[in-house]
């Protein structure tokens, strides 16, 4: 996993609250084995103004100009903004990937939901929650600039808008230190392995239907 | 967390019965007794598991079958007569998978397979207190069992496998409460779809959700595990209901079960499975059962739902800006007017099915509400999809098929089919569908596709009726 210290990058503003799974990608790309390759299909449904599937040309296809990530100005953008209740829906993680794989960083959202937020960790992006004031006062910069570039710093816990505008955020210790070490949770586990076996012999002999 | 002997809530036991550590920052490892498999979020984790060279922990606790996207007709020709390439390549991947890691599996002609949260419970795999995670959001199903119910990312699904372990932290306890009878045609899925649209669909963000009271104790294990199911549609992490006798006696006698002495002591254990008294809630939300009619949404989330007597709400009467424009873009995307009744919606195709409502007392009901009748002329379409194999066979045990098929409904083999229509099961642009699933999202049922979601009786009168009908009234 690509470690995350701090990224500075451009704002994606999109407006709009519950963004679910399905938006973010939609089943029909669900059927590929691979963990990589999902850019192309990120946010499909409004991206483009014709289906696809897997084995459309992306080429071919039309785009919707109205969509923010279609938009004049919005290439490159690694921070995503959202509202209330981003990621709900499935559990797709194939969603992460799809941002992973666009080059999204940063997801900021006034919420998560809970599976998504997980996800992300494991996969180099930062969710962070921010009060909904923060968030409204966000979607106002991007509107009243032509482009809005901020600095996310894990490593000291702050949101870097401009010269004179700097925002603390705080996050669990455990999250941040997989994601500033981008380190394999697994293996981190199996450091307990004695304890987990040791767990499991007790519990099977007090719940033996349980094994 | 409280003291050892401070009142605990049914999620705290089970909690803290399967915490293996507590770390500092307030994440805990929790030991997984049981962890389903299916073919879209697995394929990525076994790929992990490969290149980090590790194997399964236990792997005995892994079941694994393929239901989300499997082919609902001609499954005589097994893997290899999957017409759609990329739906053959997944259920192969699991296929060769499970043999390579030597992992049980309810493969595509075993008579077990289905919906991953149907035939956990029935094969008595998923048992009371125990912990269950599939990479499926709607792994809150088990909770109906009380049992701790975890729906989780790939990422999740190989650091299980690896370490039989889910790195969590604990939610906060919700407890809703509902409490009286039910009216005539009101059923498990109508209070789960009330409750949220009377909740929202983030309330639950965070919390794990008790659901109790005398109605929820009235339902079957059938009902319970619709109700839980939903859970998820609230945001929230996992559904609960409290051990009792509905449960025992589900629970008893299948494959997977404990018998013998072991059975009694499994019963002496699981009693404790409830809150006690003066436990702690950090929410709670209390409704009658009798304000409760039948439900169908009219937009794009679960929560946009009303009873089948009341109108199509108005966006412009709406205080909250977001919420009106929230809902005129859904009325939009439906095709509905603001104000029209309910049961002016014309229906194109109905579904029942999905692991929310595909189970023997679903097919009941839908076959007492078409037996005798004839699906209405301007229905393209009446799908049934049982749950899973052993559903099915039941249903056929008892004349249900011959009914349901009588009506003009087609009867399928199992899977999810169009629940997300994965497979060819799916809506076509603007169709609007009498749905039994969980979610009514922008194009989840296909693209343009409108979903309204209901429970089985309704669904079945609203395919007889041609558009949707108050079974509380009427003679349904
Ligand atoms: S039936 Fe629908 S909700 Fe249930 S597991 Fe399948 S796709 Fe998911």
């Amino acid at each position: 996993m690509q470690a995350f210290i701090r990224h500075t990058g451009k704002v994606i503003p999109l407006d709009r609250a519950n963004v679910d799974t399905d938006a973010l990608l939609p089943k029909q790309y669900l059927k590929s084995i691979s963990k990589f390759g999902f850019a192309d299909w990120l946010f499909d449904d409004f991206r483009y103004l014709d289906p696809g599937d897997v084995n459309t040309d992306t080429s071919s296809r039309r785009l919707n100009p109205d969509f923010v990530l279609n938009k004049p100005g919005f290439e490159g953008g690694s921070v995503l903004l959202s509202r209330a209740n981003f990621g709900c829906g499935s559990s797709r993680e194939h969603a992460v990937w799809a941002l992973r794989d666009y080059g999204i960083r940063v997801v900021l959202a006034s919420s998560f939901a809970d599976i998504f937020y997980n996800n992300c960790f494991k996969n180099g992006i930062l969710p962070l929650a921010l009060p909904v004031e923060k968030i409204s006062q966000l979607f106002q910069l991007c509107k009243d600039s032509e482009s809005l570039e901020l600095t996310v710093d894990l490593e000291n816990c702050q949101i870097r808008i401009s010269e004179s505008e700097t925002w603390s955020f705080t996050i669990d210790a455990g999250r941040r230190e997989n994601l500033l070490t981008g380190r394999d949770e697994i293996a981190v586990t199996l450091l307990q392995s004695d304890v987990i076996r040791q767990f499991e012999s007790h519990l099977q002999q007090r719940e033996p239907w349980a094994f | 967390m409280g003291a050892e002997n401070s009142p605990k809530t049914l999620y705290d036991k089970i909690w803290d019965s399967r915490c293996v550590k507590n770390y500092d920052d307030g994440t805990s490892l929790i030991y997984i007794n049981r962890h389903i498999l299916h073919e879209v979020s697995s394929a990525q984790a076994f790929e992990g598991l490969r290149d980090s060279g590790r194997q399964p922990w236990r792997r005995e606790s892994v079941i694994a079958t393929p239901d989300h996207n499997v082919p609902t007709t001609e499954r005589e020709l097994g893997i290899d007569g999957i017409r759609d390439d990329v739906s053959r390549i997944q259920v192969k991947a699991l296929d060769d998978n499970c043999r390579e890691f030597d992992l049980r599996q309810f493969g595509l002609n075993d008579t077990r397979q289905g919906i991953v949260h149907v035939i956990a419970p029935e094969q008595g795999l998923t048992l009371p207190g125990m912990t269950v995670v599939c990479g499926d959001s709607h792994t809150s199903t088990h909770g109906a069992l009380a049992a701790l119910g975890v729906g989780i990312g790939t990422s999740e699904v190989e650091h299980v496998l690896a370490t039989q372990c889910l790195l969590q932290r604990k939610a906060r306890n919700m407890l809703i409460e509902i409490n009286g009878e039910l009216g005539t045609g009101v059923t498990a899925k109508d209070v789960v779809l009330y409750v949220i649209g009377q909740i929202g669909t983030a309330a639950g963000t965070g919390c794990t959700i008790e659901f109790a009271g005398s109605t929820i104790r009235a339902l079957t294990m059938e009902g319970r595990m619709t109700v839980c199911n939903m859970a998820i549609e609230v945001g929230a992490r996992a559904g609960l209901v409290a051990f009792d006798d509905v449960t025992a006696a589900y629970v008893k006698g299948r494959p997977h079960a404990p018998a013998g002495e072991q059975w009694q002591q499994a019963i002496d254990h699981w009693r404790n499975l409830h809150s006690d008294a003066g436990a702690h809630f950090d929410e709670i939300f209390r409704f009658d059962a009798a304000d409760i009619r039948p439900q169908v949404t009219w937009g794009t989330s679960p929560e946009m739902v009303a009873p089948v007597d009341a109108l199509v709400p108005d966006p412009d009467v709406q205080k909250d800006a977001g919420r009106a424009s929230d809902y005129r873009a859904a009325l939009e995307y439906m095709g509905l007017q603001a104000s029209q009744p309910l049961t002016s919606i014309n229906v194109d195709r109905v579904f029942i099915g999905s692991c929310t409502n595909s189970r023997i007392e679903d097919i009941r009901a839908v076959a007492a509400v078409v037996e005798g009748k004839k699906l209405a002329s301007t229905v393209k379409q009446g799908l049934v999809v049982p749950g899973s194999g052993l559903v099915k066979r039941q249903a056929e045990k008892e004349g249900l098929d011959l009914i349901i098929k009588a009506a003009g409904f087609e009867w399928r083999e199992p899977g999810c089919s169009m629940c997300l229509g994965m497979n060819a099961d799916q809506l076509q642009p603007g169709e609007h569908s009498a749905s039994t699933s969980n979610r009514n999202f922008v194009g989840r049922q296909g693209i343009g596709g409108r979903t309204h979601l209901v429970s089985p009786a309704m669904a079945a009168a609203a395919a007889i009726a041609g558009h949707f009908v108050d079974i509380s009234k009427g003679g349904w």
